[in-house]
């Protein structure tokens, strides 16, 4: 896999980041060799090996399913960019 | 600069002797934020009229012979990434420069009900997401035993405050050797908790399958007195164990002759400065003559460490990371003109370059055509790295290790990424497992900076690795 200034407008999408010219030049620079780099994990033989997804051995982890307030409205808008009394404000959706 | 030198000795003169008044105390650590931190850069902000309203309170108790909680008189400074009430917390991040936090985290929770003092917050590299504290936003941090090297990072505001007595101890977070490898740059202790120890609830996250927050201080001795206060469970973080703490400081003088285990790779690595290779070398030789049997033994995919603990960081920061939306809390571009604007300028505009690298090559990872082949199978080596240090650890108490390939660095050292993040080598391992690991100093290189070794056991065998590094510390003070 090559990176490829069109991998990095991809991803970039995705990722809800945008990169200028300069900046993506780099960026395709530095994924191809993190890439590489990464890449020699396929001289490991996995096969036959499931994922390792959970780092304890806890299961269902539940607590009583009772209502509890921790925080208040007020205290939930406290670092919002744009609010109102009720709300966070964001920009229009749809034009 | 003064140097209470650990909890016992400050808490001798504040309770015992009482000869110093914890406003004193305070104040003497706010005398050696105003004189050092200008150069340092260690803290980003000092909370100096609340540390000395919370020393007037305890002064009080101990006037009126109230019960005090086991940190009381001491300093602590907490890495920008842990989140206490009412106060700013960034992660060294434009992104959340006037972020107030509206809760505390479970571990600052439990520091200020055993009457801890909290002073400060500590600058880090952005998201805790580095080596050497040059990814903050917030500026550079200075090595206080030679300001032309990097402190190490992420939790390089940490160790330098500690290291130059701007606090007694601190707190760090540890995804791949944050806490361990500054640590060892600065001269100090610092251990990462067995995954599941400590809550993870308040510490801002970066990739949470590997994120663990632990102390960094003087001693040992001090570790454990602080792991003591913040381990256990916590309904506020549903990955922790259930099992009984342990008391971390009651056997730390218990002496019993133990298994260690040595990674040949480990030791023989290219990467491995030749003078850290003799000071291990002659510390295997001392533990050997006390007593302790050496066992050498093969880990041969050891430098399968760091791309698979990049593949599956990155993947999980770009997860993490996805909350900052400029909607919600943090920076909001003035330039967007729309919803989709908002997220891309806010986060495009509030994040520093290696966050951004490692957003991009986390959603690389896990994007549509890509997921097996990277994030799947680096899921899988991870599976067959654990098997093979469980097996290591099943006949073994300890696996001895050196916490970096080289002492602390010079800014700009480490210009290319890949050079950056080989040199978390020796402490990826102990996240990609799940394991406790513990960095002790280890001599003083030619060069005139400190070595470090590291220790890491069986999980949740924090007592026996505490236990045991204090003797061997103690040995090395003698």
């Amino acid at each position: 896999m090559n990176i490829t200034t069109k991998t990095v407008d991809e991803i970039a999408f995705l990722a809800r980041l945008e990169f200028n010219n300069q900046e993506k030049e780099s960026i395709v620079n530095d994924m191809n060799k993190m890439l590489n780099f990464v890449n020699k994990l396929n001289e490991v033989n996995t096969d036959g090996v499931a994922p390792l997804i959970y780092m304890t051995n806890a299961h269902d982890v539940l607590r009583p399913d009772v209502a509890v307030a921790t925080l208040t409205q007020k205290e939930a808008l406290l670092n919002a960019p744009k609010k109102d009394s009720d709300y966070f404000k964001a920009p229009k959706v749809i034009g | 600069m003064k140097n209470f030198q650990s909890i016992a000795k400050v808490q001798n003169l504040l309770l015992q002797q009482k000869t110093i008044s914890c406003v004193t105390i305070v104040q003497q650590y706010l005398d050696t934020i105003k004189a050092h931190n200008p150069t340092i850069n260690a803290y980003l902000e000092v909370f100096e009229t609340e540390a000395l309203q919370t020393a007037q309170t305890i002064d009080a108790k101990i006037a009126n012979g109230e019960q005090l909680g086991s940190l009381a008189g001491v300093v602590v400074g907490i890495k920008d990434n842990i989140v206490y009430k009412n106060h700013k917390a960034s992660a060294s991040s434009k992104i959340l420069t006037n972020y107030i936090s509206i809760y505390s985290a479970t571990v600052v929770e439990r520091m200020l009900e055993q009457d801890a003092i909290i002073i400060g917050r500590l600058n880090c590299d952005e998201f805790a997401m580095g080596g050497s504290n040059e990814n903050s936003a917030m500026g550079n941090v200075l090595n206080p035993l030679d300001i032309t090297r990097v402190p190490g990072g992420s939790s390089g505001g940490s160790a330098a405050a500690v290291a130059a007595n701007m606090c007694l101890v601190a707190l760090g977070t540890d995804t791949g050797g944050s806490i361990r490898q500054p640590a060892a740059f600065c001269g100090i202790v610092g251990l990462k908790p067995t995954y599941g120890l400590v809550s993870r609830y308040g510490a801002i996250a970066y990739a949470s399958s590997f994120d663990q927050i632990g102390p960094l201080a003087h001693t040992v001795e001090d570790c454990a007195r602080v792991l003591q206060v913040i381990a256990g469970a916590d309904a506020f973080d549903a990955t922790l164990a259930k099992t009984q703490v342990p008391n971390y400081t009651k056997d730390l003088t218990l002496n019993t002759k133990k298994n260690i285990a040595v990674l040949r790779t480990s030791i023989e690595h290219p990467a491995l400065d030749p003078e850290v290779k003799t000071a291990i070398v002659n510390k295997l030789q001392d533990l050997a003559n006390a007593g302790h049997t050496i066992n050498y033994v093969d880990f041969p995919n050891i430098d399968y460490l760091v791309p698979t603990y990049y593949v599956l960081t990155t993947a999980e920061a770009s997860s993490n990371l996805s909350r900052y939306d400029g909607v919600h809390f943090g920076y909001r571009s003035p330039n967007a003109t729309d919803l989709q604007t908002t997220y891309i300028k806010s986060r495009s505009e509030g994040f520093g370059t290696e966050v951004k690298r490692r957003i991009m090559l986390g959603t690389f990872v896990l994007s549509a055509g890509y997921y097996d082949a990277y994030y799947a199978k680096a899921q899988r080596v991870r599976r067959v790295l654990k098997n093979e240090i469980d097996a290591i650890l099943a006949t073994n108490d300890f696996i001895l290790m050196p916490t970096t390939p080289s002492t602390a660095f010079t800014f700009g050292a480490k210009k290319d990424p890949i050079a950056m993040y080989l040199e978390d080598i020796y402490t990826v391992l102990a996240n990609l497992v799940g394991l406790p690991a513990i960095a002790i100093p280890c001599g003083v290189h030619t060069n005139t900076m400190p070595m470090s070794i590291q220790l890491m056991s069986k999980a949740f065998a924090e007592a026996e690795l505490l236990s045991f590094t204090h003797q061997i510390s103690t040995i090395n003070n003698n």
